[in-house]
């Protein structure tokens, strides 16, 4: 193929894909190749459409890359939620809507999320659930904020995220500061520690949780015999286990997730460290317990929220996740499912898509989400966050105790 | 496409010609954020921001990998260090907030800095030798940045550093939208004629770098470095050189990256950005600007494209068979593929490339290869 | 434990790690050695060996298969299809440029491995899967230290399959003509040997390595995942340099020796910087010896000077 007939090609694709699904609203010049499809505007349904408008909500994670499988989750859980909202038929101005997600892919990478936020805004989503990681969302919500849009990121935990001043902002995640606090004490306060390791894997969230950790753990009056590191890539702990096991400690604490914690308790184990492992909410999974096997017997992890089987409805929603997406809960689905219920609840409460409406009901808001209760302060962090710890009995995550996070 | 460089070729003695060709040109240029605004969305100009933030790179390693022909797999350190120097001096980190213009040029330099760091141990490696060598180093920097947030705190750690001034000159800020003559630019169109500029200025810098004195050495030690050294030029100096202006377009483009995004983390600055970027300059052509051009522009906005893929996929087969991620990056991988394939020497090879893989392929036995 | 014996755990440590950097670092020295290109897809291929093996394993657990005898039969498994795929990579990808620029068919390798993690992405989805314990890992215990038997299967296995390398090129008529090939490809030819077979052997042979590595790695940490190839294969190339690219002895002794730098980097970093440095430099330090090495030897430890071919 010539260079011309490819660019050619490669023009009209690009061409024909834009016009067909990035029709923003009509009142903007025509775009080529015009097919417009029901996207209507979401914040003023034209009285004269004969279809049930659409709502269309943003969806910005890692769908591909190493993070994927926690992107899908997040995915099918916004879906479920507005999946729900369609069956049981949602009034928005006197007129019965239909809810649709736009799921893009940010590959975990901070430029791509700005390119996906500006996308999201063109195409007049009337909120975004987003972005996954911290690195994703701190770039892309100054984009929300400057064109009025809230998002809800369901995991991203660094504090700064919050701290920017955006009244756009929120997450539905306790951030590491509620969480490192709560692992902190339990470690020193109810399991006695004596001597603790901190392990973390030099990610924005394996580091802060760690980070703050360590904090509490100075304030309770002992220090840390050794900070050790390691990367989200890794599976070999060998090393740093070895030299951890000469600080003989009683416990480790890692800030990090399950695919690294999973290896680390097996390595643990055939280095003989009898120690307890205390690991925040990227551990408290079931894929830990099937990576660890029989060795991830006895150890900790702490949550947001209450257990999902204490919640109303939380195995029901397990259950119809699994029914419908084939996708079993690791970690953020309830996230997904809770960001993306936000929205709706925050939009029948202002009776309005349009997101300078319902905001203030956004930002107002009390709800029951499988993940627990929800309402937010004035920067958009969860307000008294609880957080359950678990512990690994027989195999299954039990619970040992829910704090309050703040 | 062939045709029109033909006829560029034929006329590019003829003055007018010439003259009416930029104009024509520079208002294409002038005039394409409005025009992709109207048709494509505001993401499109976002896009094309990217897309000559990685032409700048693109070239700036093209010095280095298509000029002097030394394989540099960890380009992508002299970006970060561009984009390090501009947020750290002009954020909330520290406190200070130098003003634009005086970190560009700083984060070019401190950029070139490690350009010559770089190339100083590395001279009397070869080929493959090179490129782990520079991939080490692009590891070791963004390391260094992920983890010098203890003992003492200097660039935060993975959590990056937020809050990053946007460019400013003067009182005009670049990243507020805002009307001027009744025509209202949004931070996206005004950082497109930003890095515009800053663009055609490499791209002129490249050109006559190319048919200069240096340029010459470069491609004589490209093509034998022990003539080149025979011929009188000292290979050191040269090389040392090709490393520190690759490196320079790197910080500088690093710096505009910093203030366009408004934050700066580890995670932009991987191994795989720095083969994204040598993808784009053998694509496109290595050695050649034009190739280096296309190549940037394509695989900048091939990604994007592709993301159309899925919604084709649902309206042509009626449901989704392949996750549209995974089909995108699917398409994506056999696109490099294909595309080399088809133009091995890239798609739009030097001249002078072009008649070397000619003759290459006529004669050349097998097993043996061209340089890089 | 003693100072002593943390020492010497750090060394078992290193050695197993070591012995499979070696055995990827085998796959892509022997294709520099032949064809002077750097096969990034290489590192897929490990991934894909690790994969095949674990599905067809988890389908014969379900059936009351015996642990060690599912292995063997996860690995037949894995080891054909890795052959396969190393031989159709050769073909599509990097056979039509044996003549072009040199970069070509560094560019198609980055193709070749973003498409294979798409396709294991879509194969066999994204989520970190857990590996069932095959073969026993029973500690054993040596002054203070813990080996496992697992781990010592491991770098025995290493053992055999380097040595029978080592046999095959040396002693054996194939040998010599990969030998003759990765010399000078023309003159070999003239003098009748079929140098597309000899590539083609060359990678069939390289990924029945990584085949077999991909199934030791995810037998060691009960982890496999679409990504896994990417940072495995980098290291391996490291590896691979480090010991002089193109020597088969060099690519073994590289492997080794990152394993040892990283282990006791990670370990002692952290105490000699007096606490300034941590275990998070360990690949920095991996890195800096490896600057250090080629900066003396630029050719690697074992490497032969080459001298006009850049």
């Amino acid at each position: 193929m010539t260079l011309a007939r490819l660019s050619a090609v490669l023009a009209a694709l690009a061409l024909w894909g834009c016009g067909k699904t990035e029709s923003p609203a009509p009142e903007a010049s025509k775009p080529a190749g015009d097919t417009q499809q029901a996207a209507a505007p979401a914040s003023a349904p034209a009285p004269t459409e004969p279809a049930a408008p659409v709502v269309k909500i943003g969806l910005a994670v890692p769908l591909t890359g190493p993070q994927a499988h926690l992107g899908i989750e997040i995915r099918d859980g916004a879906q479920l939620a507005l999946d729900e909202a369609n069956e049981a038929g949602v009034m928005l101005g006197g007129q019965k809507v239909k809810f649709e997600l736009m799921a893009e892919d940010d590959e975990a990478n901070p430029s791509k999320a700005t390119i996906v936020a500006q996308k999201l805004v063109d195409a007049k989503v009337a909120g975004v659930v987003g972005h996954m990681n911290s690195g994703t969302s701190i770039p892309a919500s100054k984009i929300y904020s400057d064109n009025n849009l809230p998002n809800i990121s369901p995991s991203a935990t660094n504090p700064k995220l919050t701290e920017q001043g955006f009244k756009t902002t929120f997450r539905v995640m306790a951030n590491d500061n509620q969480q490192g606090k709560v692992l902190g004490e339990f470690a020193t306060g109810k399991l006695g520690m004596k001597n603790v390791v901190i392990i973390d894997d030099r990610t924005a969230y394996g580091k802060g949780l760690a980070d703050v950790v360590e904090r509490t753990v100075k304030a309770s009056g002992k220090t840390p015999a050794a900070r050790e590191f390691t990367d989200d890539k890794s599976t070999d702990f060998q090393a740093i286990l070895t030299s951890a096991k000469g600080k003989k400690p009683d416990v480790i604490i890692f800030g990090g997730m399950d695919p690294q914690a999973g290896p680390m308790a097996k390595q643990m184990k055939s280095l003989g460290l009898t120690a307890k492992l205390v690991a925040g909410d990227g551990v408290q999974t079931p894929n830990f317990i099937q990576l660890a096997g029989a060795d991830a017997e006895g150890h900790y992890a702490s949550s947001p929220g209450v257990p999902l089987d204490k919640m109303a409805g939380g195995s029901a929603f397990a259950d119809k996740l699994v029914a419908k997406y084939k996708t079993k809960i690791e970690l953020y689905a309830p996230y997904g499912y809770d960001a993306a219920s936000l929205f709706v609840e925050a939009m029948k409460k202002a009776d309005s898509a349009d997101p300078a409406k319902y905001i203030a009901a956004l930002a107002a808001i009390t709800h029951n989400g499988v993940t627990g209760p929800i309402a937010f302060d004035e920067k958009g962090d969860l307000k008294g966050g609880l957080i359950t710890i678990y512990q690994v009995k027989e195999g299954k995550w039990m619970p040992v105790e829910t704090v309050g996070g703040n | 496409m062939n045709t029109l460089i033909d006829w560029w070729h034929r006329n590019r003695r003829n003055t007018r010609v010439v003259w009416m060709t930029f104009i024509v040109v520079g208002v294409l240029l002038a005039l394409l954020p409005f025009a992709i605004d109207a048709a494509f969305g505001r993401t499109w100009v976002r896009i094309f921001d990217f897309v000559l933030l990685y032409v700048m790179l693109a070239l700036g390693l093209n010095i280095v990998v298509g000029y002097a022909g030394l394989l540099d797999l960890g380009y992508v350190a002299f970006y970060a260090v561009g984009a390090y120097v501009y947020a750290l001096l002009a954020s909330a980190h520290f406190d200070l907030h130098l003003p634009f213009w005086v970190l560009l040029p700083l984060g070019a330099v401190i950029a070139a800095g490690f350009g010559v760091l770089l190339g100083a141990p590395t001279l009397r490696l070869r080929g493959d030798y090179l490129a782990i060598v520079t991939l080490g180093f692009g590891e070791i920097i963004r390391i260094f940045l992920n983890n010098l947030d203890r003992p003492y705190n200097i660039t935060n750690g993975p959590q990056g550093i937020n809050l990053v001034d946007p460019a400013q000159l003067g009182a005009f800020s670049f990243s507020r939208t805002q009307s001027i003559g009744g025509i209202t630019f949004s931070g996206a169109h005004k950082y497109y004629y930003l890095f515009l500029a800053l663009t055609l200025l490499i791209i002129f810098v490249s050109i006559r770098l190319e048919r200069s004195r240096i340029g010459r050495a470069w491609v004589a030690i490209r093509e034998d470095e022990v003539a080149a050294e025979a011929m009188g030029i000292n290979t050191r100096n040269v090389k040392l050189l090709a490393f520190a202006m690759g490196a320079t377009f790197g910080g500088v483009s690093g710096g505009l990256f910093a203030s366009f995004q408004g934050f700066v983390s580890p995670e932009s600055f991987g191994l795989m950005d720095s083969i994204m970027i040598l993808c784009m300059v053998v694509l496109g052509g290595m050695g050649h600007v034009p190739g280096v051009i296309l190549g940037a522009l394509l695989l900048t906005i091939l990604p994007e494209m592709l993301r159309y893929v899925g919604p084709l996929q649902q309206q042509w087969v009626g449901r989704v068979l392949v996750e549209p991620a995974d089909l995108r990056m699917l398409l994506f991988g056999l696109a490099l593929i294909v595309v080399m394939l088809l133009r091995p020497a890239g798609l739009l090879p030097s001249t002078q490339r072009r008649r070397e893989f000619k003759s290459d392929n006529a004669n050349a036995p097998a097993g043996t290869s061209t340089t890089a | 434990m003693s100072k002593f014996d943390l020492f010497l755990q750090q060394i078992f440590n290193g050695l197993v790690l070591g012995s499979i950097y070696a055995l990827v670092a085998l796959g892509y020295t022997m294709v520099y050695g032949i064809l002077q290109l750097i096969n990034f897809a290489h590192g897929e291929v490990v991934m894909v060996g690790a994969l095949v093996s674990l599905w067809v394993s988890l389908k014969l657990i379900a059936s009351g298969v015996p642990g060690p005898l599912v292995f063997v039969l996860g690995l037949t498994a894995a080891v054909p299809a890795c052959m396969l795929l190393g031989f159709l990579i050769e073909r599509i990808a990097y056979r039509p440029l044996r003549r072009a620029p040199r970069l070509a068919p560094l560019i198609t390798a980055i193709g070749v491995s973003i498409v294979l993690q798409a396709l294991a992405m879509m194969l066999w989805g994204k989520q970190y899967k857990s590996v069932p314990q095959l073969i026993p890992a029973i500690p054993l215990h040596v002054g203070g230290a813990t080996i496992s038997t697992l781990q010592l299967f491991i770098i025995a296995v290493s053992c055999v399959l380097m040595a029978g390398l080592l046999v095959l090129i040396n002693k054996t008529p194939l040998g010599r003509a990969m030998r003759a090939t990765a010399q000078d490809p023309t003159v070999a030819g003239l003098m009748g040997v079929d140098i597309n077979r000899v590539i083609s052997i060359t990678f069939i042979i390289g990924s029945a390595l990584a085949a077999v590595a991909g199934v030791l790695v995810s037998q060691n940490y009960g982890i496999a995942h679409y990504y896994m190839g990417f940072l495995l294969g980098l290291k391996a190339f490291t590896a691979a340099v480090l010991g002089g690219i193109g020597n088969l002895t060099g690519a073994m002794l590289g492997g080794v020796l990152l394993g040892l730098i990283e282990s006791l980097g990670a370990g002692y970093i952290g105490d000699l910087s007096g606490g300034f440095f941590g275990s998070h430099y360990k690949d920095v330090f991996a890195f800096l010896v490896l600057i250090l090495v080629l900066v003396l030897r630029p050719s690697g430890l074992l490497g032969e000077r080459v001298g006009g071919r850049a």
